[in-house]
């Protein structure tokens, strides 16, 4: 009877939330108010670096519906300092980190006063006549500059530009050899500079807090992706006791670790609306999210990978300059750390270095972006054994296969110490060749190539893998992370024998509340519409570590197994009482406690309602089945894949079309099919972004140019190719349910198999590089010779609106 | 991104709309569509104390043939230009540039006479008027006056519209049988030109007899490329010969330099697309 039920985990249901998350009738933090609500608006300066000499708000102050306004210098002492929860090292340096600046300024959008108003207009209204008297610094914008003897200081008090230095030696580490000798023996050397651009998150929903302090405890409502770290991070900038607080994060539309944050915003909000005794909110413009919200990216890599003659790679070399920006955000400073153990990649390196600077300068701060630091380490080195193979003349998939982990060889430790569990890479590559075609597209290439076609074919391969599911509590600690990886769950059984599931795992747009109901319908043989998950409040899921780095699948809903475990220990002695075997006697199966070999069996909602009735449990047994479990994993998830991409470069314009894309990744076992495909997509349009679209450019004055999506050019469905997605599946051997993280993956893997094609096309013309985003311009200035950078830092942002330009629109 | 907060006057005659224009003097600003001024308002780029409402005028609205021109309305939309018969028959090149405005929830929303008085130098509408050797109708307090198409443009979003002047019509003469191409250049669908080039050929047995040739973005106004079309007429319509008389598309332009494009590139582009939307509208 119960055999024949269909798993849900594995069928390809539409998501739940999506009805309300699609028609936006829903609970987005700005469509929430209470009675007596304000409206906060911040000034922020239009300079990048300045003494504030002084601020006059008495005309502001006089406008209508003005109920206050603050400056930094009248909240200095409540606002404290925005929290850096990952000092990477002892010594680091870091500066003071004002939620409103109190007496400088150190970029260009950066908060300097906020206007209380009774409405949103009259905020706007009043922020124009506040006077602000600033007296410029010099602009400190270019890494290189900044690391130099004598350069100008972001932080005069620091001395310094450099935040810290890290370093990963497999040599001192005892993970491997000496890369130095591996340099000094190579018969091949790989030397190659590439600039990873900075990047906007530009989650669809903008930022917004909503502070209610007139409660017992106050509530904060954000468009967070981190409840319960901002309630504790909350409570320890301001000292409002934490147990004062209640943070919740209703649906929160989209986030790529652009709302992985404690913000300047939702610390004034809270200081103001405490100091007031009133309601506030604050919701951003498009404009305030591109300019002030955390950028992402921004390195610059000098590599050097030593090869023998027959293609096997003997040691990597990695520097790396990590653009802070002007302050340490949450964890600014680990992003670069996170691709520290990822630039190995698939690869058996027998040596290597890793080495990074992390460097201030004058512009918006940077921090977690989808990939975090894996996108950056994967791009080097998928675009060096690119250039590996142009230089020995080797296709440039089966040099990777003579290099990389064979799959009879895992778990394999790597030359950074990590160990990955399971993994074929043969197995995906196959299957993407076959799906992509590639040998008749590379005859198609040599073919236009030999014609001279006006327009060039491109291959680019990205054999990617990451480490994710942050995180086993213990690495996090040897990292000097500032928090544990774990993460909890509850699951409640209610008299009905409906479910209620409680995860510490905050969705904002992933689909958790699916994927979780798959999981527990399975496991307590109920149907998935009787499973309701709860999460983003700390008062209904008190404790959690939240959504970020591919953690949720492989961390949280391991916690919600094992709280189901647990419900079914609970059921299972009492199921045993009243049908009055020995606990040993009964299998637990499709929702039922059967006594083997009879037909005798008691359903878990029969055992939850005879829970609740409590009239004839067994002695000393609590009147609940109702469980929770904190699960801490063991290592990482490694998920990989193989993503092969086809483009086709108009030589005459630069231009550049993907004609086709194809990925297998291998994320493990899947819960739901459409979700992963939905992830996929999503990260493959962001990845692509990076190779061929977006970049956040800033003039030499240190001020945004790309303040508008009319310059921050994200690309819509019209510009994606059509993907041609697949999967292999490798179970993960280091959790119960055999599953990798994949909310990263697509995003990680696509950049260099984008860059890899564009350069492959145009490679005859005595191109090896060019620089992100892959611009018209820049393609065809490589083509033609030119630098390979056309049209980078600095200069107006192009095209645009048009008319939002400083001419003042239209005459 | 709240605007500035402003009067708004909603007339229903083209007469009344130029009064109130001239009663508010100099801070009063028409909208049609607000396709671009909604955004300028609400970026506080520019704060008009007054706003003048001209959607509400029948008579600026729709499309009729006027012997040997089209008339369209101001206010009339993208939308409607594009699924116009007459206009698809008549100025075919305008319908093909339209085609690349923006999207559809932009395009029946924003107006063909906005587009026109914004002047925006990479807006998509502009080379075509040029190359049509459109005229333009003014209503101001005086009456009306129309001027030429290319007298009309002056500078970055600068035109010859006095104050208390409406753009209440544009004339395009006739361009029946000719093809048309518009050749837009930009990094994703939604960004605007980087470059464009608007043509328009009549050809006679595989020969081209007549040809109009308007660049986007080129300079602070749209222009002429002239050079080329002087280049094409008597010529074969074949590609060598197009391309030939294509290499001029940048002569006499003053294109300026950003992050999409320095003026090389931008010169560069534009005979490669002349040449390529030549070729197209000649049905080569
Ligand atoms: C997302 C987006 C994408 C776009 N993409 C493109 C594109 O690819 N190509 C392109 O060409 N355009 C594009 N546009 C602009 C679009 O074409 C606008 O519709 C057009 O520029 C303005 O028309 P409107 O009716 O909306 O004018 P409004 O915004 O109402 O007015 C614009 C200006 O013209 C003045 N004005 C308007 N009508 C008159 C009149 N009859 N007489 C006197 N002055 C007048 C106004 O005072 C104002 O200064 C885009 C707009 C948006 C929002």
């Amino acid at each position: 009877m119960t055999a024949t039920i269909e798993p849900e985990v594995g069928k390809a249901r539409l998501r739940k939330e999506d009805a309300r998350l699609i028609t936006g009738r829903t609970r987005w933090t700005d469509n929430l108010t209470v009675p007596g609500l304000l409206h906060l608006a911040f000034l922020r300066s239009p300079v990048a670096h300045a003494k504030i000499t002084s601020i006059d708000v008495e005309d502001a102050r006089r406008k209508p519906g003005v109920i206050a306004i603050f400056t930094g210098r009248d909240l200095a002492e409540a606002q404290g300092s925005l929290p850096c929860a990952w000092p990477i090292t002892p010594d680091q340096k870091a500066p003071a980190a004002p939620s409103l600046a109190v007496d400088q300024v150190n970029f260009a959008g950066e908060a300097v006063a906020v206007v209380v108003a009774r409405g949103n207009a009259e905020a706007h209204d009043a922020l124009e006549a506040i006077e602000v008297e600033y007296e410029d610094l010099p602009v400190v914008l270019d890494m290189t500059a900044a690391v130099a003897d004598g350069a100008d200081l972001v932080h005069a008090d620091l001395g310094t530009n450099k935040s810290a230095h890290w370093v990963f030696d497999s040599a001192e580490a005892g993970t491997g050899s000496d890369v130095e000798q591996a340099i000094a023996e190579a018969e091949v050397l790989i030397e190659r500079t590439y600039r990873q651009q900075r990047l906007i998150p530009a989650f669809m929903e903008p930022r917004s807090v909503l502070v209610d302090p007139t409660g017992e405890q106050t509530t904060v409502w954000s468009a967070t992706q981190i409840p319960h770290i901002l309630r504790l991070m909350l409570a320890l900038t301001t000292g409002i006791p934490e147990h004062k607080l209640r943070v919740i994060a209703p649906d929160v539309g989209g986030g790529f670790g652009g709302k992985l944050q404690v913000t300047p915003e939702e610390v004034v909000s809270l200081v103001v609306a405490t100091r007031l005794g009133k309601p506030v909110k604050w919701t951003e413009s498009r404009s305030e999210s591109l300019l002030s919200a955390h950028h992402g990216r921004d390195q610059i890599q000098k590599l050097t990978l030593a090869a023998r003659r027959d293609g096997t790679v003997t040691g990597l070399k990695v520097d790396l300059l990590a653009d802070m920006g002007a302050y340490l955000r949450l964890v600014t400073p680990g992003v670069p750390i996170l691709g520290a153990f990822m630039f190995n990649a698939i690869y058996k390196f027998p040596a290597y270095r890793f080495a990074c600077t992390n460097v201030f300068t004058n512009k918006t701060p940077t921090d977690a972006y989808r990939g975090a630091g894996r996108p950056e380490a994967t791009y080097a080195i998928e675009r060096l054994m690119d250039e590996l193979a142009a230089e020995l003349g080797r296709d440039p998939i089966e040099l990777r296969e003579q290099n990389w982990i064979k799959h009879d060889e895992f778990p394999f430790t790597t030359v950074c110490g990590l160990e990955y569990d399971t993994g074929n890479y043969e197995a995906a590559t196959a299957k993407a060749k076959e799906m992509f075609g590639y040998d008749a597209l590379r005859a198609e290439q040599r073919e236009r190539r030999e014609r001279g076609d006006v327009v060039q074919l491109g291959i680019g391969t990205s054999t990617f893998t990451e480490m994710c599911g942050l995180a086993p509590s213990r690495v996090l600690g040897s990292l000097s992370y500032g928090a544990g990886g774990w993460e909890h769950a509850a699951v409640r059984m209610l008299p009905s024998g409906k479910v209620e599931v409680v995860t510490g795992s905050s969705a904002h747009g992933q689909g958790h509340e699916t994927a979780w109901s798959q999981i527990v319908a399975d496991q307590l043989g109920v149907p998935f519409e009787d499973v309701e998950v709860l999460h983003g409040d700390t008062q209904t899921s008190p404790r959690g570590l939240d959504t970020y780095g591919s953690r949720s699948l492989t961390v949280g809903a391991m916690a919600v197994l094992k709280a189901g475990e647990k419900v079914i220990r609970k059921a299972r002695r009492i199921a045993a009482h009243t049908m009055e075997c020995a606990e040993s006697d009964l299998e637990f199966s499709g929702g039922r406690f059967t006594v083997k070999g009879t037909d005798r069996s008691t359903g878990l909602t029969d055992v939850a309602l005879a829970v609740f009735a409590a009239h004839d449990l067994p002695d000393g047994v609590e009147p609940s089945l109702d469980s929770e479990a904190t699960f801490d994993p063991e290592n990482f998830s490694f998920p990989h894949g193989t993503h092969l991409c086809a483009v086709d470069v108009d030589t005459e314009t630069g231009f550049v079309k993907i004609r086709k894309y194809v990925c297998v990744d291998d994320v493990g076992v899947v819960v739901n099919p459409i979700i992963v495909e939905g992830q996929v997509h999503g990260g493959l349009a962001q990845g692509l972004a990076q190779a061929l679209y977006e970049e956040a450019v800033h003039d030499e004055s240190g001020t945004l140019t790309t303040g508008t999506l009319a310059d921050y050019l994200v690309p819509s469905a019209v510009d994606l190719p059509h993907f041609d997605t697949d999967r292999t599946e490798t179970p993960s051997t280091t959790n119960q349910l055999g599953v990798k993280g994949v909310g990263e993956a697509g995003t990680i893997a696509s950049t260099p198999a984008v860059v890899n094609a564009v350069v492959d096309a145009v490679r005859h013309f005595g191109v090896n590089d060019i620089q992100m985003p892959c611009t018209p311009m820049r393609v065809w200035t490589a083509i033609n010779g030119g630098p390979t950078d056309a049209g980078g830092l600095g200069g107006e942002a192009g095209g645009g609106l048009g008319s939002i330009d400083t001419s003042g629109g239209a005459a | 991104m709240i605007p500035a907060a402003f009067d708004y006057t909603a007339p229903s005659t083209v007469d009344e709309a130029v009064r109130a224009l001239a009663d508010a003097g100099d801070d009063a600003k028409v909208i049609a569509g607000g396709q671009s001024l909604i955004p300028v308002l609400r970026m506080r780029l520019a704060a008009p104390t007054t706003l003048v409402d001209i959607g509400r005028i029948p008579e600026l609205r729709g499309i009729r043939d006027d012997g040997d021109a089209l008339v369209i309305g101001s206010t009339t939309t993208h939308y409607e230009v594009q699924r116009d018969p007459a206009v698809r028959d008549h100025a075919l090149l305008l319908k093909v540039a339209t085609d690349t405005v923006a999207d559809p929830q932009v395009r029946h929303r924003g107006t063909f006479g906005g587009a026109i008085a914004h002047a925006d130098p990479a807006g998509d509408l502009l080379a075509p008027v040029l190359a049509l050797e459109a005229e333009l109708v003014l209503h101001g307090l005086e009456g009306e006056r129309t001027v030429a198409a290319s007298d009309f443009f002056v500078d970055y979003f600068t035109t010859a519209l006095r104050q208390d002047e409406i753009l209440v019509a544009v004339r395009v003469p006739k361009h029946t049988g000719w093809g048309a191409h518009y050749e837009k250049f930009n990094r994703v669908a939604q960004a605007w030109s980087i470059v464009a080039v608007a043509a328009a050929v009549r050809t006679e047995g595989g020969v081209i007899a007549e040809a109009r040739v308007g660049l986007t973005n080129m300079s602070s106004v749209p222009v002429r490329a002239r050079a080329v079309e002087e280049a094409l007429v008597g010529q074969p319509a074949t590609v060598e010969a197009i391309k030939a008389a294509a290499a001029h598309a940048a002569d006499g332009t003053s294109a300026t330099e950003d992050s999409n494009a320095d003026t090389a590139y931008r010169e560069h582009l534009a005979r490669v697309l002349t040449s390529r939307a030549v070729t197209a509208a000649a049905g080569v």
